[in-house]
C-alpha cells in the first residue's frame, strides 16, 4: 500500500511538473493565507499576556502541532473527502477495476506540490515556538507521537467524510465542518471553549487528542476542566479507535456505491 | 469462467415522495465457459452495463450470486482485477493527464507484471493496435479511436483470462472498427481469452460472437447461437431486423406483424 502510494504520488508529481506554475502559486498562496492566522494570534497578544491561561509561545505550540498534523494528513489523505467529484464524474468505476486499494488511489489522486504549502507554514511556526518553550526530553518525547495521532485522527475524519459521500453526493460540506473545523478548533487551547464542547471533543469526536490532552502533559499543566490525568496518554487509543470506525464506514460505503448509468 | 445465478440489482431513485425503485437487472442467470466469445445485447437501459459492473466488482448485486474466474467480485475485487481486463467504451480507465507510456508503466506496477513479460506484451499490443505514434501523448489529447486502442492495450497488459468490454466499438470509424474486431477475434482464437462484450453494432455480433445473449428490462430474453437468433424471426432479412423484433416484440420491416417473442 505504501509502495503503491509512493509510486502513484511520484507519477503525479512528474506529470504536474510539466505545468508547475499554477501549483507553485497555490502552494505559496496557502502558505500566505495560513500565515494570516499566525498574525491574528500576534494581534491578540498585543492586548493581553495570556489567552485562557496560556502564553504566546504555548498558544503557538498548540497552533503549530495542530497545523502540522492537519497539513500532513491533508497532504496524504485530504483528497478522500473530494470523493463525490469522482462519484459524480463516474471515474470511481475505473478506480474500482484496479487491483489495488481504492482508498490509496483516491487519496493520492492528482498529487502535486500544492499539497506542501501548509506543511511549510506549520514547520516555520513549530521551529519558532519549540525552542522558546525550552522543553526537556522527558516531556518532549510526546510531541512526535501527538503529531502522529493527530494525523491519524484527521485522516479518519477525512475518510468518514468520504464514506458519507457514497450515500450523499452533497456531503462534502458536512465533512468539512469536522475536518477544517476540527483544525481551527484545535489551533487554540481548548480552555478558550466551554466545558460542554470540550467533553464532546474528548469523548465523542476525539479532537481533544489531536493536541490538547497530550500538550497538557508536554507543557505540564493542570487540566482546567478537571478531566482524569490518564487521558493525556490516551491519544493513540483514541486515534486507533476512530481509524477503525473510519475503515468500517469506508468499506460499508464502497458496498453501497451505485455508480452512474452508462 | 463466469457464473451468474439469479442475480438482481435495483436502484432507489428520486427524493422523498418521488422515490421509487428501478430494477436494472432481475433474476438473471447464465454461465460463460472458458474460451467463449459472447455478445451481450439489449435495448438502451436494459441492464447491460449494470451486469458488467456486477461482474467486475464495481456494483454489489442486491440479490443472487456472481462468480468470475473463481472469485466473488464484490468480496475479492482486487484479486479479481488481476485476472480480468475491463474496457468501458464510454469512459477511459486510463489516467487523463498522463501520457500513454506512463499509464502503461503504472499498470505494470499495479498489476505486478514482470518487466520482460511487460516489454514483449506491450510491443506486441502496440504493433497490433498501431499505437506507437501516441505513446508520449497525454490521454486527454487522444482522439476517441486512439484512446479506445489505448484502453484495450491497458486492459490486456496483464494477460487476463477474461476480457469484458462495454461498447468497445462505439464511435469508431469503419477501418478502426474492423481492426478492433480482427484484434479481438485473434485474441480469443490464439490466446483463448474469454470475451464478453456489449454493443449496439450488429456488425460486431455477426463478425465476432458465436453466442449471443439478449437482455430486456433486466431479464434474459434470449441465449443461443447466432443461427438460433436468426431462427427466432424467420421472415426478417438482416440480423438488425431480427434483434429489433426481439427488442420491440414487433417486426420493423413488415408493419403490423405483431408476434411477441421477447416477453415472457
Ligand atoms: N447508478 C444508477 N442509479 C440509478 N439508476 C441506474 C443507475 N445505473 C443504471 N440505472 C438504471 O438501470 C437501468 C439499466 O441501466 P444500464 O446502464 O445497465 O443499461 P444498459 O443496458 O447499459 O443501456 P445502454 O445500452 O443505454 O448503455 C436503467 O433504467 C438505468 O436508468
Ligand atoms: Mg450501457
Amino acid at each position: 500500500m505504501v509502495r503503491t502510494y509512493l509510486l502513484l504520488a511520484w507519477t503525479w508529481l512528474r506529470a504536474s511538473a510539466q505545468y508547475p506554475g499554477p501549483l507553485i502559486t497555490m502552494a505559496i498562496g496557502s502558505f500566505a493565507v495560513n500565515m494570516l492566522d499566525v498574525a491574528a494570534i500576534w494581534v491578540i497578544f498585543e492586548h493581553t499576556r495570556s489567552l485562557a491561561g496560556f502564553g504566546l509561545d504555548e498558544v503557538m505550540f498548540f497552533y503549530g502541532t495542530s497545523s502540522m498534523s492537519f497539513a500532513l494528513s491533508d497532504m496524504l489523505f485530504g483528497n478522500v473527502d473530494r470523493l463525490s467529484q469522482h462519484v459524480k464524474a463516474g471515474t470511481f468505476d475505473t478506480i474500482l477495476i484496479r487491483p489495488t486499494s481504492a482508498f490509496v488511489q483516491i487519496a493520492v489522486d492528482r498529487f502535486g506540490v500544492h499539497r506542501f504549502g501548509r506543511i511549510a507554514q506549520a514547520t516555520v511556526v513549530l521551529a519558532v515556538a519549540l525552542p522558546r518553550l525550552d522543553l526537556s526530553w522527558d516531556r518532549a518525547w510526546m510531541i512526535p507521537l501527538m503529531i502522529l495521532c493527530g494525523i491519524v485522527i484527521f485522516a479518519s475524519i477525512f475518510t468518514l467524510g468520504g464514506a458519507m459521500q457514497f450515500l450523499l453526493t452533497d456531503a462534502p460540506e458536512v465533512a468539512n465542518a469536522f475536518t477544517y473545523g476540527g483544525n481551527t478548533l484545535t489551533q487554540y487551547p481548548l480552555s478558550v471553549y466551554g466545558g460542554e464542547l470540550v467533553r464532546g471533543v474528548t469523548f465523542v469526536v476525539p479532537l481533544a487528542f489531536v493536541n490538547w490532552q497530550p500538550a497538557l502533559f508536554v507543557l505540564d499543566r493542570q487540566d482546567p476542566f478537571g478531566l482524569p490525568y490518564w487521558l493525556r496518554f490516551a491519544a493513540p487509543v483514541a486515534a486507533l479507535a476512530l481509524a477503525a470506525v473510519a475503515m468500517l464506514a469506508w468499506r460499508a460505503g464502497i458496498r453501497r456505491y451505485r455508480s452512474t448509468g452508462s | 469462467m463466469i457464473e451468474v445465478e439469479r442475480v438482481g440489482r435495483s436502484f432507489t431513485v428520486g427524493r422523498r415522495r418521488a422515490r421509487r425503485t428501478v430494477h436494472a437487472v432481475r433474476d438473471l442467470s447464465f454461465t460463460v465457459e472458458a474460451g467463449e466469445f459472447v455478445g451481450y445485447l439489449g435495448p438502451n437501459g436494459a441492464g447491460k452495463s449494470t451486469t458488467i459492473k456486477m461482474l467486475t466488482g464495481i456494483l454489489a448485486p442486491t440479490s443472487g450470486r456472481v462468480e468470475v474466474a473463481g472469485l466473488d467480485p464484490t468480496r475479492r475485487r482486487t484479486a479479481l482485477a488481476r485476472r480480468i481486463g475491463v474496457v468501458f467504451g464510454q469512459r477511459t480507465t486510463l489516467w487523463w493527464d498522463l501520457p500513454l507510456r506512463d499509464s502503461f508503466e503504472l499498470i505494470r506496477h499495479l498489476y505486478k507484471v514482470d518487466q520482460s513479460v511487460f516489454r514483449s506484451r506491450l510491443e506486441e499490443l502496440t504493433a497490433l493496435l498501431d499505437l506507437s505514434a501516441f505513446m508520449g501523448t497525454p490521454v486527454r489529447q487522444l482522439s476517441l479511436g486512439q484512446r479506445m486502442r489505448g484502453d484495450v492495450t491497458a486492459a490486456l497488459l496483464h494477460d487476463p483470462a477474461v476480457l469484458v468490454l462495454d461498447e468497445p466499438t462505439i464511435g469508431l470509424d469503419v477501418v478502426s472498427k474492423a481492426a478492433m474486431r480482427g484484434f479481438l477475434r485473434r485474441l480469443n482464437a490464439e490466446r483463448g481469452t474469454t470475451v464478453l462484450l456489449t454493443t449496439h453494432d450488429m456488425g460486431d455480433i455477426e463478425k465476432l460472437c458465436r453466442r449471443v445473449m439478449l437482455i430486456d428490462h433486466g431479464r434474459l430474453a434470449f441465449d443461443g447461437t447466432l443461427d438460433d437468433l436468426r431462427a427466432t424471426a424467420p421472415g426478417e432479412e438482416s440480423i438488425e431486423d431480427v434483434v429489433a423484433r426481439l427488442y420491440t416484440g414487433r417486426s420493423t420491416t413488415h408493419a403490423g406483424d405483431g408476434l411477441d417473442t421477447s416477453k415472457d
